[in-house]
């Protein structure tokens, strides 16, 4: 499998640094207003996308999330407006996955989901809550698609069950920093280092880290022992915040800039 | 193990079941199911299960005959379990002792809970005071308003109850949110799941708890009437009084098996919380089974008179009875239900839970198909106290 995402993690990997992964959910803070959040990010030395499908019951997502997939729902949000939105940032140059609860996938209709995710140049999937047991129908179907599924891995994993989750990823194993939802935080855990040290004794699949990522100070951190920097809610709240599009859009970018920096200071 | 073993190995009924969760939790349930295997073989634990269970729950609890309700039940014989006499009010108490034990067990030392009508959360709390152990009740915020009485019992009780604002502010959110707070803090925390829905091992643990129930009423109808009954009626919303009473009778196929889910406004307005009679199969709250939803996979609001009832999903064992055809599922309106709550507090001097009363209503329909000789069992699952304001608004009776 060749992804742009593949190719990006590569890319960063010859430049000796982490790449900055970014997530919006698809439709916020609008349908149109997305895309421009998504022409700022791709402007702003982002490496690559992670479009969130907003979902009704996202238990794992912390209140900063949960209010923005509130919001793109009420929009009426639903597959077709995310993958509109993954086209549009493909366009835009940037390697993008989808990350989404379980559910809309299989309503869509796995195959489906698979086609019409590459069809529109996405790279992957990431399922959350979707685990290897259940997998079976999603791995041939995003196999026939030729795109990446990606697993989150948790600092709870098994050592006997590493090795079997980290087989079933492809683009990058996603390391959740910590034990708990989706949200920024002041200190990352020292367990991310830990956990992505054990991935890495079980696959040479890149690994990207998520929760909690910030600051720049923090993206740093994280480049120091990953090959990938994950920062949602960061981008969220100061939407969530601006008084107005035009100052959310400059802020978001001064962010993902200063991001940028970070992840190529970590080594 | 044979491969249509129902549930394979990790919790699959045919299509549903499973575990749909973040990674996160997947060493809880497998230290949850490996606890749950090992106390079912453990006879110290059964032994001391039974000893709560007859000192503590009121267990057995009794069979009674509705002779004057069963008048309005086309004369069929209307036997009901009466789930509603056990300590706490409802059935509720039977898989929280269970689950209370294996958080002991397992040497955790807090327990987290959801809770819709308050029943679950309040029998949460109690075996929680019980054990010493501390507890945090999830309730969505408009049932905090619903089920004021109970939230006060489960203060009472030394309980935290956190009202959820997210979402549509009922039992489904406040599912995400101790799964939310299950995720941060499982280390030290049990989540004490009340119904048979979620990841597995939870519908097969909850329903072994609650299996109880069916067990004591086959030996009591048979001892009264000398043969077994010709169905056997439960409400629906999770389904854990419904399996618990349906279980010991699924071998016996002469015996009908129906559900009656909250068909709220009427399942055709969309204003209900029907999820095998007007939803479709999905995946909700860690479970593939069928689930009140739209096109996009996103979970449809339940709506019901029964805050015990009103979820849009439903236990995958349910799911796969119902596709196999052994039980059926049926809808009672709110009308209906009301109806035979206030029918069998006048007729038999007994106020049903208005979840309870869903299985009442049912039995009404059910007696008159059958006529006469049939006898019916029905879960009286609990009893009404905690719906005394709800029915006087309904009812016109001032307070």
């Amino acid at each position: 499998m060749n992804t742009p995402l593949d190719r990006v993690l590569v890319k960063a990997k010859s430049e000796n640094r982490a790449a900055l992964i970014a997530y919006i959910p698809a439709g916020f803070p609008s349908i149109e207003g997305c895309k421009r959040v998504i022409k700022v990010l791709a402007d702003s030395g982002v490496d690559a996308l992670e479009i969130g499908f907003p979902y009704s019951d996202p238990v794992m997502d912390g209140p900063t999330i949960q209010e923005a997939a509130d919001i793109s729902l009420r929009a009426g949000t639903g597959a077709a407006e995310v993958f509109e939105t993954v086209k549009f940032a493909h366009e835009a140059g940037l390697p993008t996955v989808v990350m989404t609860y379980w559910n809309p996938i299989e309503k869509f209709g796995v195959e489906a989901f698979a086609k019409e995710m590459a069809r529109n140049g996405g790279s992957g999937v990431i399922t959350p809550d979707l685990t290897i047991e259940e997998s079976r129908e999603w791995k041939s179907a995003t196999t026939s698609a030729g795109i990446n599924t990606i697993f989150v891995v948790a600092p709870s994993t098994a050592e006997k069950r590493l090795g079997d989750v980290t087989a079933q990823c492809s683009g990058f194993v996603y390391a959740a920093s910590l034990m708990g939802v989706t949200g920024a935080r002041t200190t990352i855990s020292s367990g991310a280092k830990d956990l992505v040290a054990r991935i890495r004794t079980t696959t040479q699949t890149p690994v990207a880290v998520g929760l909690g990522v910030s600051t720049r100070e923090q993206a740093k951190d994280v480049a120091g022992f990953a090959d990938g920097v994950i920062v949602g809610s960061a981008f969220i709240k100061i939407l969530l915040n601006a008084g107005d599009e035009e100052t959310g859009l400059k802020e978001v970018s001064e962010l993902a800039r200063e991001l940028a920096l970070g992840v190529r200071e970590g080594r | 193990m044979s491969t249509d073993e129902i549930p394979d190995q990790i919790g699959h009924f045919g299509p549903y079941g499973g575990r749909f969760v973040p990674e996160a939790l997947i060493g809880a349930l497998e230290e949850l199911d490996l606890a749950h295997q090992s106390a079912l073989a453990d006879p110290l634990f059964q032994a001391e299960l039974a000893h709560l269970h007859a000192t503590y729950t009121g267990r057995p609890s009794i069979l009674t005959e509705a002779k004057r309700f069963a008048e309005h039940a086309g004369g069929a014989r209307i036997l009901l379990k009466r789930e509603d006499l056990n300590h706490t009010g409802s059935h509720k108490i039977n898989n929280v002792l269970g689950q209370a034990l294996l958080t002991k067990r397992m040497g955790k030392k807090r327990i987290i809970a959801e809770t819709g009508a308050g029943q679950h959360g309040v029998a949460s709390a109690t075996a929680a005071a019980l054990f010493g152990l501390e507890c945090v009740v999830y309730m969505g915020e408009e049932d905090t308003r619903r089920q004021s009485l109970n939230v006060a019992r489960m203060k009472i009780l030394g309980a935290e109850v956190i009202p959820v604002t997210a979402g549509s502010r009922t039992l489904k959110d406040a599912i995400n949110e101790a799964m939310r707070d299950w995720v941060t803090n499982v280390d030290t925390t049990h989540y004490l799941l009340g119904t048979v829905a979620g990841p597995h091992p939870f519908p097969t643990m909850v329903r072994d708890f609650h299996k109880i129930i069916g067990e004591e009423a086959k030996r009591q109808v048979l001892e009264l009437v000398g043969r077994l009954p010709d169905a056997v009626l439960a409400c629906i919303g999770g389904g854990s009084n419904a399996i618990g009473i349906f279980h010991d009778f699924i071998p016996d196929t002469q015996v009908r098996l129906i559900g009656f889910e909250a068909g709220g406004d009427g399942v055709e307005t969309g204003r209900h919380a029907a999820t095998i009679t007007g939803g479709s199969p999905g995946v909700l709250h860690g479970t593939r089974s069928y689930v009140l939803q739209d096109a996009n996979g996103q979970t449809i609001e339940s709506h019901s008179i029964s805050a015990g009832l009103d979820y849009p999903g439903v236990g995958p064992e349910h799911a796969y009875l119902h596709d196999i055809g052994r039980a059926e599922y049926r809808a009672i309106t709110d009308a209906q239900a009301m109806e035979a709550f206030d029918l069998l507090s006048k007729t038999e001097g007994i106020i049903p839970a208005i979840e309870s009363a869903h299985a009442l209503a049912g039995a009404m329909i059910v007696g008159k198909e059958l006529g006469p000789d049939a006898i019916l069992l029905i879960n009286l699952s609990g009893r009404g106290d905690k719906d005394v304001e709800t029915a006087a608004h309904y009812f016109g009776i001032p307070l």
